[in-house]
């Protein structure tokens, strides 16, 4: 009996330990949601600036530009997936590589070769583990992104896009990624990233026409400036949509972590005092009966 | 016809400055570029240097930057740079 409430306390001490850590991680990750979000907003204006500019230059000068023209055939894909340095965030990781899956397959189905780009300590955990074969890894700061990174992406992507087929370059680049659409809905998306389909994000009112600009130099010099900048601040907004959903999604999962230790921890605590009372109540009609036997004999 | 420019400054990561100008100076590949209130809508990349600003009130400011572009349209100057630094000081518009 003894041996049962010893057993009993110590997983109620390790269940408090543990909920301590899920408690300071929520806290963490609750801290940093806000920070994050805040770079969300904070990229808005750039990305504004620059997707603006790109469909004024595309839509207006008909320029075949190799970064905007469909290629005939593609041949060969490239998807970066974006996934999170540390686990703990319930299934954000899982969610995304569920969605690169689905991507691979389907480009598969459509007859193309798939080149993985990996983000992510995790999604290289999950490529290794599988033993396929990936082009790149960055990992490292998935939950505050630098710019210097996404410049760094963008600029392999584009090497490759600019690398004919033959000599191992890519057709197309996917993004999968996770968007933060609210503090409690974050869901894996795929966005095309080049062949470049000019989108305004925010819908503009039609009323607003773009002008006529007058390019300095040319034309095709302004969107060779221009194109890998967008590339670039594309990259870094679904980054930062990444490190803000990771951290919601961390924070929800350490929620729910914490939650269960409580509960867990309550119900240990009522078999320990069922045990101890047992115990109890056993001693007692031990000495009840042996003080009956003595004074029978 | 307003005779003030709206001026925006961007940069990859946040905000850099906003307000109104009398005169924007900036530095193209082609070479430098002003300007004015009423200028035609103008689309150019920028060279690596400084770009100097004369705000309606208060003193010039002169920002340096790595490459980038701007857009002039309708008297809106939006500059987008890839790495904006303020170095002069600039208290008015300062966000």
């Amino acid at each position: 009996m003894g041996a049962q409430i010893r057993v009993y306390r110590q997983k109620i001490a390790s269940t408090t330990s543990m909920q301590k850590i899920f408690k300071a991680m929520e806290l963490i990750a609750a801290s940093r949601i806000g920070k994050a979000r805040t770079r969300v907003a904070a990229s808005l204006p750039y990305s504004n600036a620059i997707t603006r500019a790109v469909s004024a230059v595309a839509s207006q000068s008909e320029i075949d530009h190799p970064l905007t023209t469909e290629p005939e055939q593609i041949r060969r894909a490239a998807a970066v997936i974006m996934t999170s340095d540390r686990g703990l965030a319930g299934s954000y990781s899982a969610g995304v590589l569920k969605q690169g899956e689905a991507l691979n397959e389907l480009l598969r189905e459509e007859g193309k070769e798939v080149k993985t780009y990996l983000v992510g300590r995790k999604g290289q955990a999950y490529y290794d583990f599988r033993n396929r074969s990936v082009e790149r890894v960055w990992t490292g700061g998935t939950d505050a992104p630098e710019f210097e990174t996404a410049r760094e992406i963008g600029k392999a992507l584009l090497d490759d896009f600019n690398t004919a087929y033959e000599d191992g370059g890519v057709d197309e680049i996917h993004i999968v990624y996770t968007r933060f659409k609210s503090m409690v809905i974050q869901e894996p998306a795929v966005i095309r990233l080049l062949p470049l389909e000019v989108v305004e994000e925010e819908a503009q009112s039609s009323a607003e026409f773009l002008p006529l600009y007058e390019y300095e130099p040319e034309p095709e010099k302004v969107l060779d400036a221009l194109l890998p900048r967008y590339i670039e601040s594309r990259i870094f907004a679904a980054m930062l949509q990444a490190a803000a959903s990771e951290l919601a999604a961390r924070q929800r999962a350490m929620k729910a972590a914490g939650d269960n230790a409580t509960d867990l921890i309550k119900k240990y605590t009522r078999l320990r005092n069922n045990a101890r009372q047992a115990e109890i109540t056993q001693e007692l009609s031990e000495i009840v009966a042996g003080a009956d036997a003595l004074s029978a004999s | 016809m307003a005779n003030e420019l709206e001026v925006e400054i961007v940069a990859a990561d946040h905000f850099v400055w906003s307000g109104a100008a009398k005169m924007v100076k900036a530095r193209t590949s082609d070479g430098e570029i002003g300007i004015l209130p009423g200028h035609s809508p103008v689309l150019a990349i920028l060279a690596e240097g400084g770009l100097a600003i004369e705000p309606v009130s208060g003193s010039r400011i002169e920002v340096s930057v790595d490459g980038g572009f701007f857009s002039v349209d309708n008297n809106r100057v939006v500059i987008v740079a890839d790495n904006a630094k303020v170095t002069s000081d600039a208290p008015a518009g300062t966000r």
